[in-house]
């Protein structure tokens, strides 16, 4: 039981809640979006435009970003309440693939 | 010696079926999927808007699939349960009282109700294209 | 509007029996009997040898946890007359090894709770430790909540991470230890930050919530947990930067009244 050493989990559970407030908050409305294509609002030049300005592209780093960890971040412990898999290696898919697709969409927004 | 056997009752993986609440635990989890799922919906818009207008209107296209507005509207549906189980919990993790003053339960749910509506209103306007 | 009702008890004789198996006993019902005089009914006149625990008869001793219809619960705070004409079963605590019958071996629980340092520390340079200590009311909200507890395992059984790894240290005990440290008199915060950082610390829950539903006192060992990972958050970024841990006496002016 004295099994006291420190957990990372404080930093992947940081990002899991960011990821869970930012998607219970727009999710549900930006899942309507494609409504949108009624509208104007999802024009070539408007989406591009927002995204070259440096607090759009911040923005939809973090729509795509965090909720990954969130996803990464219940999947695994959802394995786990399962009893699927090893525990590393879960831990290593979940949260690699959401560390890469934080890396290639914050290429996108910001380098390419 | 001792007369002692304790018996220790097996967890089968299928343990949340047999209780409601761990039933809605388990959707509440299963939530993540489509609010990641649809992070790389998002993703692949982004690739599209930098590969330029012609891929962003077949993106577009794409989106108005009927596989793509399946997969939007079930999405909606968990998206929303994932709103409301957030809603419900994450108000114990915030201050409970001012001072002396407790800040009644239902005072700070009706907060978090009010900014979604206000998310919700900005989001679609954007959408609609409304500036 | 008394009847008979159908009674299911889970057995296990360990000197006889390989597995637990389910007994069915009919018993005269009055809609005032508890759960636990339902036990007496056959204890006094089907067999005598039925083992249960209880003391107090009202849900102040923690004694007579079992699972009824699969959901922990008191048997001396839950009646009968809820479930009549429907049967009812009766299995010991969920999670926990059997002993014998209804009873469960509860001392991996009973020692988690100690090993959480339940009771005042205080410093090292304290010059008068045995002073006595005032507390305004608002200091004694802040953890009079989670001091309610009467060690009655409900929790345990209601928790399937606990049941799927016992090592963590579960809701009673994490709740206690949120208890002393949200304690004016207490500065023993950092003594007790390496079990909540541990993987089966806080870090161990994933809020399903379902304890704080059973518990029959009302603690909300649920919010505790969730909010020693904020505890723990600061902690970890602290540690990361080279901070020593906070004390409670820094930070119940930095944190407000959380
Ligand atoms: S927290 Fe509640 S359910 Fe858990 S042991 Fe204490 S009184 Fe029982
Ligand atoms: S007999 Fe004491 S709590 Fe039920």
């Amino acid at each position: 039981m004295k099994s006291a050493r420190r957990s990372n989990e404080p930093l992947t559970w940081s990002l899991f809640a960011a990821g869970g407030l930012l998607a219970a908050f727009l999710t549900p409305p930006l899942l309507l979006a494609p409504l949108g294509l009624l509208g104007e609002g999802l024009r070539f030049e408007r989406v591009r435009a927002f995204l070259d300005h440096p607090l759009g592209a911040l923005i939809l780093w973090a729509l795509i970003a965090l909720p990954l960890w969130h996803a990464a971040h219940r999947l695994y412990h959802g394995l786990s309440d399962l009893k699927v898999g090893a525990h590393r290696l879960t831990y290593a898919l979940c949260y690699g693939f959401a560390f890469l697709v934080t890396l290639y969409s914050g290429y996108l927004v910001w380098f390419a | 010696m001792s007369a002692r056997r304790p018996y220790i009752r097996p967890m089968p993986r299928t343990w949340w079926l047999r209780n409601p609440v761990f039933r809605r635990y388990m959707l509440r989890e299963a939530t993540a999927l489509f609010v990641g799922g649809y992070g790389l919906v998002l993703l692949w818009g982004l690739s599209a808007l930098r590969q330029g207008e012609g891929a962003w209107l077949a993106y577009l296209a794409g989106l108005s699939h009927p596989l793509a507005l399946a997969f939007h509207t079930l999405a909606l549906a968990m998206a929303l349960y994932h709103t409301v189980t957030w809603f419900a919990l994450t108000p114990k993790l915030m201050p409970s009282r001012i001072g002396n003053r407790p800040i009644p339960a239902r005072w700070v749910k009706a907060a978090h109700y009010g900014l979604f509506a206000l998310c919700s209103l900005v989001i679609l306007l954007l959408a609609a294209g409304v500036h | 509007m008394n009847g008979t009702i159908v009674i299911e008890v889970q057995r296990y004789r360990p000197e006889q029996d390989p597995h637990p198996w389910w007994q069915a006993f009919e018993l005269d019902y009055r809609p005032e009997m508890s759960v636990l005089d339902a036990l007496h009914q056959i204890r006094d006149r089907h067999d005598s040898g039925l083992a249960y625990r209880w003391s107090c008869r009202m849900a102040i001793c923690g004694s007579c946890g079992l699972m009824v219809d699969g959901v922990p619960r008191l048997g001396c705070k839950t009646f009968l007359r809820d479930y009549y004409p429907d049967r009812i079963r009766l299995g010991p605590l969920a999670h926990f090894p059997i002993e014998r019958d209804l009873i469960v071996d509860l001392r991996d629980f009973l020692d988690k709770l100690a090993a959480v340092k339940p009771y005042l520390i205080r410093a090292a340079q304290d010059e008068r430790p045995s002073e006595p200590r005032r507390q305004t009311p608002a200091q004694l909200a802040r953890f009079l909540p989670f001091a309610q507890c009467i060690s009655c395992g409900l929790c345990y059984a209601a928790c399937p991470e606990y049941g799927l790894n016992n090592r963590f240290f579960g809701p009673a005990a994490l709740a206690l230890l949120h208890r002393y440290n949200r304690d004016s008199r207490d500065q023993g915060r950092a003594e007790r930050l390496p079990t909540m950082n541990a993987e089966d610390g806080v870090w161990g829950c994933t809020f399903v919530g379902y304890c704080s539903q059973v518990c029959p006192k009302g603690v909300d060992p649920a919010a505790a947990i969730n909010q020693g990972k904020i505890v723990s958050v600061i902690d970890y970024v602290r540690h990361l930067v080279g901070l020593s841990p906070a004390t409670l006496g820094q930070d119940a002016t930095q944190e407000g009244e959380r």
